[in-house]
């Protein structure tokens, strides 16, 4: 693993039934930076996000081989606990899907489930992460109420704070502003900026002014397969492979 | 940690039993129909009818039990598919998709379906007096045709709720009227899923015995007449059971056994139609 | 056709109807609530106590759902969450032949499996001498009965829960028993409230399988070794004897009107619950 990534990939391949949607992919995710996977769509990107969680799990029939290390350790390994690794990523979603609960239950959740029992220290954990996602001061006096209730950006910041909650390191994001209004997209990559300083940040976007308004790093698939890697500024002005330029110039889409 | 897993182990562990519990209790059941009713089945059973003093140890077989019960199952699914299929057809082909009277319809078809068998009965029993009708093969047959509407309406609707709307637009769109879609597509599209809907509504009929109980009364021979009582297999093992003398609880089992039999021929060859329709339709 | 349709939704309203017409002549006599509260019932004397009958139904429907319940909802949890697809195919159709085995079949099955199990090893247990034609008889083969209609509303309950929120739990570390515990189950409550109340109006409604193992005896039940006379039970035995005792017609279609009412009043309730979780569909 070179200096610098949290995440290496080294030839990851997973198949759903007979579909191979990863074709052995090996990269690595640099600590601190912002990364984002490109490319269109049904190319694998949110296979490949969700395969850094393992939800991809969950899908029946799916099958993988190839290693996914996570600061050195393989997540595929079969003793490593699955939940713990979980614990470490943080995952937004494109469409919000608050718990059905209260907004501060939602928060709360998270450190809940992993053994916070003391009331107070789940007031201040909540109130935390809640100014971390940028909603505090619009949810503060509303607590309590439904989280179902809030509009969809609050909704999408909240299930930020949900995930920031159990103090991850790494945050994942799958096309996390396609359902957002640009008021709320733009408090949103606001946030993620602000966010680098602390975590490894990981997202997918087929929005190529997002990528380039917020990648560190570039990771572009096409198709399962990895066409190029690298740092923005050079995917992005000086692309190496011609099908990288034909997406960036938004030929093939 | 520690704690989630043991509490998920617990869980998982009382979940696995629970499951084992309810097919172990189906295994039990049915191995008590065949061990019980097994041996006490005889070539007499099934061909030959009451003689005097059947009930009493003497001679005899069900024959006009299991006789009048296919009459009364059958006639009883005539009548209700031929209040089902219009209605379902009505449903699917007529009314508009946010028509009142068919949400109406469905909700009341569904509430009909929870209503027990012996509210049937004495519903049935109500409308034979108003009719000055008396126990007979009629009244039984009106009586569970009625028990077995909802299960045929519902079964029938949902089958042919699947058909999808592309291919009804297609006929209207060739100029048929409403009547030729709903025959000639809608019902031949369906057609596995209705014949198993026809079944289900059957086996369901023929098993039930509260509905029959006012309704059909009870004979030692084989029906000849819709107005005269007639004896049903549930009611069979019904009274057989209710006799002092062991060799008629005897006969009980075996009629349990062929009853349970029935049932299981019917289920397993509706189960056969809905996955040949799975195969068959078009999509 | 229009007119079919319209007929059978008035099925329903047909049948309250002629059961209240029939019913009116005792109801001339004496008012509901006295009939529903007096204990007595002594046909021949004129005396219609129906609080005994009342009494057994609570009391043998209460024991069924206390033992289906729970073991529905785990095997419907179980069935829905954790299953693999080979599994879940294979006992769902082992489980509709559990609800299509006829009321009799189960009725015999009690008397031979259920009653001497109760007379030979549960009652000596608690010191009781009995005939195993026990309150606790009808309530484990009830219990048997009712197992389908709820584990088949529960899983389909939990099938209409979104996926991404149990992924949104599974994704912040949470096992998954704790999604299920904390997440799953909050959201589909309604629905297996709804799934509860279809199986109690099924338990209050079946009639020959608890017949032919609950005793019988019309008196009010002070234990789950005590019989009992459910009331469907009570409307089944008297058939016979209906026409012959002045007013007994009368009373026994009254129980059979406030069976059906009490029975559309659960399922009303629970299909109403059912329709606003899955929005309208079945």
């Amino acid at each position: 693993m070179t200096g610098g990534a949290q995440i290496c990939v080294r030839n990851l391949n997973v198949h759903y039934g007979h579909d191979r949607a990863l074709k052995d992919i090996s990269v690595d995710i640099p600590a601190r930076k912002i990364t984002v996977i490109i490319g269109p769509s049904g190319c694998g990107k949110t296979t490949l996000l969700k395969s850094f969680n393992r939800l991809i799990d969950l899908v029946e029939g799916v099958r993988f081989s190839g290693e996914v290390l996570v600061d050195g350790e393989n997540i595929f390994d079969p003793e490593v606990e699955i939940t713990a690794i979980r614990k470490k990523m943080g995952l937004l979603s494109q469409k919000p899907y608050p718990l059905p609960m209260s907004v501060f239950d939602n928060v709360a959740y998270g450190p809940r489930i992993h053994g916070v029992r003391d009331r107070r220290r789940l007031a201040k954990l909540v109130e935390h992460h809640l100014r971390q996602a940028g909603l505090w001061e619009e949810v503060k006096d509303r607590l309590h109420l439904p989280a179902s209730r809030l509009s969809v950006g609050q909704q999408q910041r909240l299930c930020l704070a949900r995930g920031l909650a159990v103090e991850p390191e790494i945050i994942l994001g799958d096309e996390p502003t396609s359902a957002l209004d640009p008021k709320s997209s733009q408090r949103i990559e606001g946030i993620f900026l602000e966010l680098k300083q602390n975590y490894t940040i990981v997202l997918v976007t087929h929005i190529l002014r997002q990528a380039r308004r917020l990648a560190d790093y570039v990771i572009f698939l096409y198709m399962g397969e990895l066409i190029e890697h690298g740092p923005a500024k050079q995917v992005f002005n000086n692309p190496r492979e011609a099908m990288t330029r034909e997406y960036i110039q938004g030929v093939i889409s | 940690m520690d704690r989630r897993k043991v509490e998920e182990g617990i869980f998982k562990f009382l979940m696995l039993a629970s499951a084992f519990t309810i097919l172990s209790l189906l295994a039990l059941i049915m191995t008590t129909v065949i061990v019980k009713g097994l041996p006490a089945m005889s070539f007499a059973m099934i061909t030959q009818t009451p003689k005097g003093g059947y009930y009493l140890g003497k001679e005899g077989g069900i024959l006009n039990a299991i006789i009048g019960s296919l009459y009364l199952a059958g006639g009883a699914t005539l009548l209700a598919f031929s209040l089902a299929l219009p209605v379902v057809l009505y449903l699917n082909a007529y009314a508009r998709r946010s028509s009142l009277l068919a949400a109406f319809t469905r909700f009341s078809f569904d509430v009909l379906w929870g209503i027990p068998s012996i509210v049937y009965g004495a519903f049935g029993f109500t409308v034979m007096l108003f009719f000055g009708l008396g126990a007979s093969l009629l009244g039984g047959i009106i009586t569970v045709a009625l028990l077995i509407l909802p299960v045929m309406a519902r079964a029938m609707d949902e089958v042919m709720r699947l058909v999808p709307a592309d291919l009804t637009e297609a006929s209207y769109a060739l100029g048929a009227t409403r009547l030729e879609t709903s025959l000639k597509v809608l019902v031949r599209q369906a057609l596995p899923g209705i014949a198993t809907a026809v079944l289900l509504a059957f086996g369901r009929g023929i098993g039930d015995a509260a509905s029959v109980l006012f309704t059909a009364g009870f004979s030692d021979s084989i029906p000849s007449s819709l107005f005269r009582p007639a004896a049903t297999l549930p009611l069979a093992i019904f009274f057989q059971m209710g006799t002092p003398f062991p060799e008629v609880q005897e006969r009980a089992y075996a009629s349990a056994f062929i009853l349970t039999a029935l049932i299981l021929v019917i289920s397993v060859a509706a189960r056969l139609l809905a996955a040949k329709y799975a195969r068959h339709v078009v999509r | 056709m229009r007119l079919l349709a319209v007929l059978s939704s008035l099925i329903v309203f047909l049948m309250l109807l002629a059961l209240y017409q029939r019913s009116r002549p005792i109801l001339a006599l004496h008012p509901l609530m006295s009939l529903l509260c007096s204990r007595a019932w002594q046909p021949l004397r004129g005396l219609f106590g129906f609080l005994p009958f009342i009494m057994g139904t609570l009391w043998v429907t209460g024991v069924a759902i206390a033992i289906a319940v729970p073991l529905s909802l785990l095997t419907a949890i179980y069935l829905s969450e954790y299953a693999p697809r080979a599994v879940r195919e294979w006992t769902a159709p082992l489980i509709d032949l559990l609800a299509g085995i006829p009321s009799v079949v189960y009725g015999i099955w009690g008397v031979l499996v259920i009653v001497p199990l109760i007379k030979n090893q549960i009652a000596p247990f608690f010191g009781v001498i009995s005939t195993g034609y026990t309150i606790l008889a009808g309530g484990i083969v009830l219990a048997i009965m009712v197992f389908p209609i709820i584990i088949h509303v529960a899983t389909e309950v939990f099938k209409s829960v979104p996926a991404e929120i149990r992924e949104a739990s599974l994704a912040l570390g949470a096992t998954r028993w704790q999604t299920v515990k904390h997440v799953v189950l909050r959201k589909a409550l309604p629905g297996v409230i709804a799934a509860i109340g279809l199986g109690v109006s099924r338990a209050f409604g079946e009639t020959m399988a608890v017949l032919m193992v609950a005793g019988n005896v019309a008196k009010i039940p002070s234990s789950v070794l005590d019989p009992a006379y459910p009331l469907p039970a009570l409307i089944a035995n008297n058939y016979g004897e209906m026409l012959s005792i002045p007013l007994y017609d009368s009373a026994l279609l009254l129980a059979s009107l406030v069976l059906l009412m009490v029975v559309l009043l659960f399922n009303l309730f629970s299909r109403i619950i059912l329709m606003r979780v899955q929005g309208g569909m079945r």
